[in-house]
């Protein structure tokens, strides 16, 4: 594929760089990318790689943009209030590059649709707020053998990981059963400071440009755990778990749960 | 010597100015197999000095710069790595 003039100026400063040139930006351009929501997380993941030319990037949500989500949320804006997340976040990235093809689907991700809508994608990113889809990503990406990089944010603080299934730990290796409800508090009732969700997202789009080009070292077996009120960045070894129920050696859960069980969406 | 290298493949970027020189250049280095030869010829008189030192940043070989008159640069490098 040749560059149109465009391309060559949009991507200059990708082209330039001895771990991209054009063979990594070809490798961009022709990615998959699957984003799950379209929140704190998934706006800059989202829109840092429209910026960088992921030549596809789906994207799930069911939520409408709302005045409480724009302290963080930025793709979408004052204007956008009330409208689909998905259509206020496809018409930001469509704006800023349209090299990228942008597919929006309004519905909830769960154990019924999760399969299917990851089948054609590379990657893919967690932006999710709770721990049912969190840990159903992280089962789905496994069985699928996706690559997942997976953010979280919470106050002041921000993890991050990249699970390469096969290849190093899982989410279930660091916390092998969900939390119980109520003992770790959602944003709504402990607040989020508004540009953490810019560090970690940014984060996690650096995480996928790598998987993509192929250079670098990924999260994998690792969890790097940002404090910003320290202004520290912590590396935690994440050794894959033999025993672990979904990726270990003997696998208990061979297929999807019924992760909402005892957990109530706060909306 | 070196004025006897026959480039397996000529550029002009004249009329580009940084960085678009070196993206230029770059790519055409990419789609080179190791070992070929390009020449460059150019008239942005900073990319004369950028792009020698990018290129052997990067491993490529820099064979020959040349003023060729008041206006033109000539370029001439050997692709040593993918």
């Amino acid at each position: 594929m040749d560059f149109t003039e465009d391309q060559l100026q949009r991507y200059s400063r990708h082209i330039i760089l001895p771990e991209v040139g054009g063979k990594g930006q070809r490798k961009l351009l022709a990615a998959k990318v699957f984003i799950v929501g379209a929140g704190g997380l998934g706006c800059p993941v989202g829109y840092y790689l429209t910026a960088a030319g992921v030549g596809t990037l789906g994207i799930i949500d069911n939520d409408s943009v709302e005045l409480s989500n724009l302290q963080r949320q930025i793709a979408h804006s004052t204007k956008t209030i009330g409208m689909h997340k998905i259509d206020s976040a496809k018409a930001t990235f469509e704006a800023l590059n349209p090299d990228v093809s942008v597919i929006g689907i309004k519905e909830r991700i769960s154990k019924d649709n999760i399969l299917d809508l990851i089948k054609g994608y590379d990657i893919v990113v967690d932006g999710s707020d709770n721990f049912p889809t969190r840990y159903l990503v992280n089962d789905a990406c496994v069985m699928a053998k996706k690559p997942l990089v997976s953010g979280a944010i919470l106050k002041f603080e921000g993890h991050v990981t990249t699970i390469v299934p096969g290849e190093g730990h899982c989410y279930r290796c660091l916390f092998e059963e969900m939390p119980p409800p109520g003992l770790v508090p959602s944003c709504q009732e402990a607040g989020v400071i508004g540009a953490i969700p810019g560090v970690v997202g940014s984060l996690q789009a650096i995480e996928v440009f790598k998987l993509i080009l192929g250079k670098g070292d990924v999260l994998k077996n690792t969890l790097l755990i940002y404090d910003a009120l320290k202004t520290t960045f912590r590396r935690i070894k994440v050794p894959k778990n033999p025993n672990c129920p979904v990726c270990g050696d003997n696998p208990t859960i061979r297929e999807l749960l019924d992760y909402d069980a005892g957990y109530c969406a706060v909306r | 010597m070196e004025e006897d290298i026959k480039p397996d493949r000529k550029i002009n970027i004249k009329g580009l100015v940084c960085p678009y020189t070196f993206v230029k250049a770059k790519l055409a280095v990419e789609d080179m197999e190791i070992g070929q030869v390009i020449e460059i010829l150019l008239d942005y008189e900073e990319a004369s000095r950028s792009i020698p030192k990018s290129m052997e940043d990067h491993g490529q070989k820099v064979l020959k710069i040349e003023k060729i008159n008041d206006t033109d640069w000539v370029l001439v490098i050997r692709k040593e790595k993918e």
